[in-house]
C-alpha cells in the first residue's frame, strides 16, 4: 500500500517547493515584460510605460534577421547530422552486445559532460592547426558534435522499449532487415527521434560557448545577443530578441515532451 | 486464406535490398561496423582529435619575445599556472563552484522531494515541465534576465525599497569580497546567476533518486518516533545523496567551465573560463589557455571517480 | 510419413554454456509435438533454432527435407507464436494479422480479407480496428495465433503461449489449440514447462534437461514408462525408488518409478493377492487436494512414498502404521542402474 501518497505535504515543504519553482520561472517571465517597456537607456523597474514599437524596430533590423537566418540554418544541418549519427550509434549499442559499448556511451556523452569552453577551444585550435578557415561548416561541425548525445539519449531509451521480440516477430513473419526497419523499427522509434531532433535543434539554436570559438566573424543569434550583453547598444531590440529566443526554444521543448511523455523521459542531461 | 506456399524454404526478396538483407543477416558484425563507423569516426576524429591536440599544446610554451609558439616539450606552461595571479583564478573558480553546488542542492531538495513524493498525475507533469522548461530555455536569455533583475535600477532594488529594506541591501553591498557597487557587478550576483542557471541540473537527478525511496520507509522512521529532522538526517538524506552527487557533477563542471556569466554579471576578477578565453584570444597564448583547460578536466576526472565510488551514476 | 523438422546431432553452445547439446529429433508432418522441460533445459533454444533466430554450432537441421541452417527466419515458411505475443503496438489488430502477407507483397484487399478470416477463425471477428493495448491477455494470444496462421506456415512454433493466462482460460485455449491444429493439419511444435499441458495436448513429447533430450515418446509412454529419474520426477512427480529398495521388493537392483495414483492405502491388516506388492510404513504427512488426497509414507531406509487416495477414503492419522499396495506391473524399472 502506498497510502503515503495521499498524505498532505507539510506547509514548509510546500512553500519551499513553490518558492523554488517561482525562482526558476520569474526571471524568464520578466523578459516578456521588458520587451514592451518604453525605457530605452536603462533596466528601470517598474517600466515607466508600455509600447509595441520595439517589435517593429526589431523587425526592421537586418542584422537580427541575418543572425536568425544563420542560427536556423546551422541548427537544421547540425540536427540532421546529429539525427543520423545518434540513431546509428543508439541502434548499434542497443541491438547488439559487443565489447566496448560503455566506452561508446561515454564518448557520446563527453562533449556535453566536459565544459563547453573545452570543446570550443579544442575545436578552434584544431581548426587553426589544420588551417581550416572559419565558415558556416565549422559552426555546424561543433554543434553536431554535442547534439549527437541528445538524439542518442532519446533513441537509446526508446530502443530499450522496442523489445527484441518485435524485431524477431517481424522477421518471423517474412520481413527482411530493411522491411523490418521500415515497418517496425522506424514507426516505433519515430517519435523519440522527432523529440531528440527538436531538442537538438533547441540546443544548437541557443548555443553560444562553443560557437564563439568556431564562428569567426559570423554572427548567430546567441552571438549577436552576447555582443549586446557585453556592449549594450540598443537594449529594447535585445529585449525583443530575447523574447523571440524564449519562444523559439519553448515550442520544440514542449513538443518533445508531448512526444515522449508516456514512458521514457526527455533526456535529462542538457547542455 | 491465401498465399499458400508449399515450399518450406522460400526465395528471398530479389533485388539489391533482398541480397543486402541476407548479407547483413549472415554477417551481423559488418552491419554493426557500418552502423558504428560514422558516429565513431565523427566523434573520434573531430572531437577526441581536437581534445588531444589541445592537450598536446599545453606541453608547449610561448616565446615571450616573439609571441610565437615554441614547439618543444616543456612543463613550463603548467608552472605558470602556479604563479599567484593564475592560482588565484583557479582557487576562486573552485570555491565558487563548491558554493554554487551547495546552494543548488539546498534549493533543489524541497522541489525534488515534493515532486517525487507528493505530486501526482497532472501536478507531476507540471512539476516536470516546470523544471525542464527553464533547463532548456536559452542560457543567454536567462543570464540577460538576471542582468535586468540585478541592475542598480532593476527589480531587486525596487523590491528592497518597497519593503523598506534598502539599508539591508546597502549593508550587504558594503561588505568586502561579496559586495560591490551593485549586485550586477559583485560576486553575489555571479553566485546567484550560477545557482539559477544550473539549478535544474540538480533537481532532476535528486528527484530521480528520491523517486526510488519507498514512501513507507519514511513512515517507518516516523512510526519509530523519528523526529522529522532525524528522518531527514538518517533516512532521506543518505538515500538522496547519490542524486545530489550526480547533480553536483553538472553544477560543478558547468561552473568550472563557464566564462560568460562572470563576464556579464560580476566583478572584473577572472574565472578559469575567462582566463582561457583571454589567453587564447587577445593574449594569443594557446599553450597557457590549454593548460588552464586541463584544470577543470583533472578536477572533473577526480570528481567523477569519487562519484562513481559513491554509486552516483545510477541516479543519472 | 513426412518428416517436418529434423534435428541431426544439433548443438548450440553460447561460449562455455551448452544450451543445446547433440539433440536428435524428427517431428512428423501434421503432429502436435511438445518440447517439455524446466527453464534453461534447452527447449526454447531448440524452438529458436527451428525459427532461425539461432544458428546451430554443430549438427544439421532440415525443414521438410530442405537444409535450414544459414537460412534467415524471414525465408523460412515457419511461423512463431511468441511467449509475450510480440504484437506490433503501432499497428491495428487487422494490420498486425495482415503483416506477414503485406511484406510478401500480397495486395491490400486480399490480405485484409485473409486477415479478417483469420481473426474469425480464432473467434475474434470484428476486433480488427482495435490496438493491441486495448485487448486482454487471452485476446492478444489469439491475435498472435491468427497472425502466424494467416501465412499458412508449414510448421507453427509456439513458445509457452499459454504461460501468461489464468488457469481457466488456459484450459479453454488448450482445447481450442488442439481442435485448431487437427482441423488445419499444420504441424505444431509447442514449448512448455507445464507437464499437464504437454500430456493433454501433444501427440508426442520430448522431455528436455540440460540441453539434451531425456526421453521422446507419446504422453502415455513418457508418463507411465519414464526412462530416467529426471523424467519420472518432472513428468507427474512419480515416486523414484532407489535400487536397494527396489531389490527388497523382489525386482532387479535398478531405479524404478511408481505413480502415486497406482498405490492404494490399507490399514496394515488386510492381505493382498498374488500379483500385488505391498509396502508397510508410517504416515509422515497428509495433504488435502480435493478430488484425491495425498498421503506420504515413510517406508524405511529413508524411502518416502507418496500415494493418492480417493477423497471417499478417510485420511489416516499422522504417525499411524499403514500398508501401501500396488499391482506388480505398475512399478516401472528405469534404464538407469545404480
Amino acid at each position: 500500500m502506498r497510502s503515503d501518497r495521499s498524505a498532505a505535504a507539510p506547509l514548509g515543504l510546500k512553500i519551499a517547493a513553490a518558492a523554488g519553482l517561482l525562482f526558476l520561472h520569474v526571471p524568464i517571465l520578466l523578459i516578456f515584460l521588458y520587451a514592451f517597456t518604453t525605457e530605452e537607456k536603462s533596466y528601470q523597474f517598474p517600466p515607466p510605460g508600455y509600447t509595441l514599437q520595439w517589435l517593429a524596430v526589431a523587425w526592421n533590423r537586418p542584422d537580427v534577421w541575418q543572425a536568425l537566418g544563420l542560427s536556423v540554418r546551422v541548427a537544421s544541418i547540425a540536427t540532421a547530422v546529429a539525427l543520423v549519427l545518434g540513431t546509428l550509434c543508439a541502434a548499434a549499442v542497443s541491438q547488439t552486445k559487443f565489447f566496448g559499448r560503455e566506452t561508446i556511451s561515454l564518448l557520446v556523452i563527453l562533449p556535453i559532460a566536459l565544459p563547453g569552453i573545452i570543446t570550443g577551444i579544442a575545436l578552434r585550435s584544431a581548426f587553426s592547426f589544420a588551417e581550416i578557415p572559419f565558415s558556416f561548416w565549422t559552426i555546424v561541425l561543433g554543434h553536431a558534435t554535442f547534439c549527437v548525445v541528445v538524439v542518442y539519449n532519446n533513441a537509446v531509451a526508446r530502443f530499450r522499449r522496442v523489445s527484441g521480440s518485435l524485431i524477431e516477430a517481424s522477421m518471423d513473419l517474412g520481413a527482411d532487415g530493411f522491411q523490418t526497419f521500415r515497418y517496425v523499427i522506424l514507426p516505433n522509434i519515430g517519435t523519440a527521434l522527432l523529440a531528440g531532433g527538436m531538442l537538438a535543434f533547441a540546443l544548437s539554436f541557443d548555443e553560444v560557448i562553443v560557437t564563439t570559438f568556431t564562428a569567426g566573424q559570423q554572427q548567430t543569434l546567441p552571438i549577436w545577443m552576447l555582443e549586446e550583453l557585453v556592449r549594450p547598444r540598443q537594449r529594447p531590440v535585445t529585449n525583443v530578441v530575447a523574447m523571440l529566443v524564449v519562444l523559439v526554444t519553448l515550442l520544440p521543448i514542449l513538443a518533445a515532451y508531448y512526444l515522449t511523455r508516456d514512458g521514457d523521459q526527455v533526456a535529462g542531461a542538457g547542455k | 486464406m491465401s498465399a499458400i506456399t508449399q515450399t518450406s524454404i522460400m526465395e528471398g526478396r530479389s533485388g539489391t535490398f533482398g541480397r543486402l538483407s541476407d548479407f547483413f543477416w549472415r554477417n551481423p558484425k559488418i552491419l554493426l561496423f557500418l552502423m558504428l563507423a560514422p558516429p565513431l569516426l565523427w566523434l573520434g576524429i573531430i572531437y577526441l582529435g581536437s581534445l588531444f591536440a589541445l592537450l598536446l599544446q599545453s606541453f608547449f610554451s610561448i616565446d615571450e619575445f616573439s609571441g610565437l609558439i615554441n614547439y618543444e616539450f616543456t612543463l613550463a606552461t603548467y608552472r605558470q599556472l602556479l604563479i599567484p595571479s593564475n592560482f588565484d583564478i583557479i582557487l576562486r573558480t573552485v570555491v565558487m563552484a563548491a558554493l554554487v553546488t551547495l546552494a543548488a542542492a539546498v534549493i533543489a531538495f524541497p522541489i525534488a522531494y515534493y515532486a517525487a513524493r507528493y505530486a501526482k498525475g497532472k501536478w507531476k507533469a507540471l512539476f516536470y515541465l516546470g523544471v525542464m522548461l527553464p533547463l532548456w530555455s536559452s542560457y543567454l536569455v536567462k543570464v540577460y534576465a538576471w542582468k535586468l533583475i540585478l541592475a542598480k535600477e532593476g527589480i531587486l532594488t525596487w523590491v528592497f525599497a518597497r519593503l523598506h529594506l534598502t539599508w539591508l541591501l546597502d549593508a550587504w553591498l558594503s561588505l568586502p569580497i561579496v559586495g560591490g557597487n551593485s549586485l550586477s557587478i559583485s560576486y553575489t550576483g555571479t553566485f546567484i546567476v550560477f545557482v539559477y542557471v544550473w539549478l535544474p541540473f540538480m533537481i532532476l537527478p535528486v528527484q530521480a533518486a528520491l523517486e526510488r525511496v519507498p514512501g513507507n520507509l519514511i513512515e517507518a522512521s516516523a512510526d519509530l518516533g523519528g523526529h522529522p529532522a532525524q528522518t531527514f538526517r538518517h533516512v532521506l538524506f543518505p538515500l538522496a545523496l547519490p542524486g545530489i552527487i550526480a547533480g553536483s557533477i553538472f553544477t560543478f563542471s558547468l561552473t568550472l567551465g563557464d566564462y560568460i556569466i562572470p563576464q556579464i554579471i560580476g566583478s572584473s576578477r577572472l574565472f578559469i573560463g575567462q582566463a582561457v578565453y583571454a589567453q587564447q584570444g587577445t593574449a594569443g597564448n594557446i599553450p597557457l589557455a590549454a593548460a588552464f583547460t586541463v584544470v577543470p578536466i583533472v578536477i572533473m576526472g577526480f570528481y567523477l571517480w569519487m562519484a562513481k565510488k559513491q554509486g552516483a551514476f545510477d541516479a543519472l | 510419413m513426412t518428416t517436418a523438422v529434423l534435428f541431426d546431432k544439433v548443438s548450440r553452445h553460447f561460449g562455455p554454456v551448452r544450451a543445446v547439446d547433440g539433440v536428435d529429433l524428427a517431428v512428423v508432418e501434421g503432429e502436435f509435438f511438445a518440447m517439455l522441460g524446466p527453464s534453461g533445459s534447452g527447449k526454447t533454444t531448440c524452438l529458436r533454432l527451428m525459427a532461425g533466430f539461432e544458428q546451430p554450432t554443430g549438427g544439421h537441421i532440415e525443414i521438410f527435407g530442405e537444409t535450414a541452417e544459414g537460412v534467415p527466419p524471414y525465408r523460412r515458411n515457419v511461423n512463431t507464436v511468441f511467449q509475450d505475443y510480440a504484437l506490433f503496438p503501432h499497428l491495428s489488430i487487422l494490420e498486425n494479422v495482415a503483416y506477414g502477407l503485406m511484406v510478401k507483397g500480397v495486395g491490400r484487399e486480399e490480405r485484409l480479407k485473409a486477415a479478417e478470416n483469420a481473426l474469425a477463425m480464432v473467434k475474434l471477428p470484428g476486433y480488427g480496428t482495435r490496438r493491441p493495448g486495448q485487448l486482454s491477455g487471452g485476446q492478444r494470444q489469439r491475435v498472435a495465433l491468427a497472425r502466424a496462421l494467416v501465412n499458412r506456415p508449414r510448421v507453427l512454433l509456439l513458445d509457452e503461449p499459454l504461460g501468461a493466462l489464468d488457469l481457466k482460460l488456459r484450459e479453454q485455449m488448450q482445447e481450442e489449440l488442439k481442435t485448431l491444429q487437427k482441423s488445419l493439419g499444420i504441424t505444431f511444435v509447442f514449448v512448455t514447462h507445464d507437464q499437464g499441458e504437454a500430456l493433454s495436448m501433444a501427440d508426442r513429447i520430448a522431455v528436455f534437461n540440460d540441453g539434451r533430450i531425456q526421453q521422446l515418446g507419446t504422453p502415455e509412454e513418457v508418463y507411465k514408462r519414464p526412462q530416467t529419474r529426471f523424467v519420472a520426477d518432472f513428468v507427474g512427480s512419480s515416486n523414484v525408488l532407489a535400487p536397494a529398495f527396489v531389490e527388497s521388493l523382489g525386482y532387479p537392483a535398478r531405479y524404478a518409478s511408481l505413480r502415486p495414483e497406482a498405490l492404494s492405502l490399507g490399514d496394515g491388516t488386510g492381505s493382498v493377492t498374488g500379483d500385488r506388492k505391498r509396502v508397510t510404513g508410517t504416515v509422515v504427512a497428509t495433504g488435502f487436494l480435493g478430488a484425491a488426497n495425498r498421503v506420504t509414507v515413510e517406508a524405511g531406509c529413508g524411502t518416502r512414498i507418496a500415494a493418492m487416495v480417493p477423497a471417499s477414503q478417510a485420511l489416516p492419522e499422522q504417525g499411524s502404521g499403514v500398508t501401501l499396495s500396488f499391482a506388480a506391473r505398475d512399478l516401472h524399472l528405469m534404464d538407469e542402474a545404480a
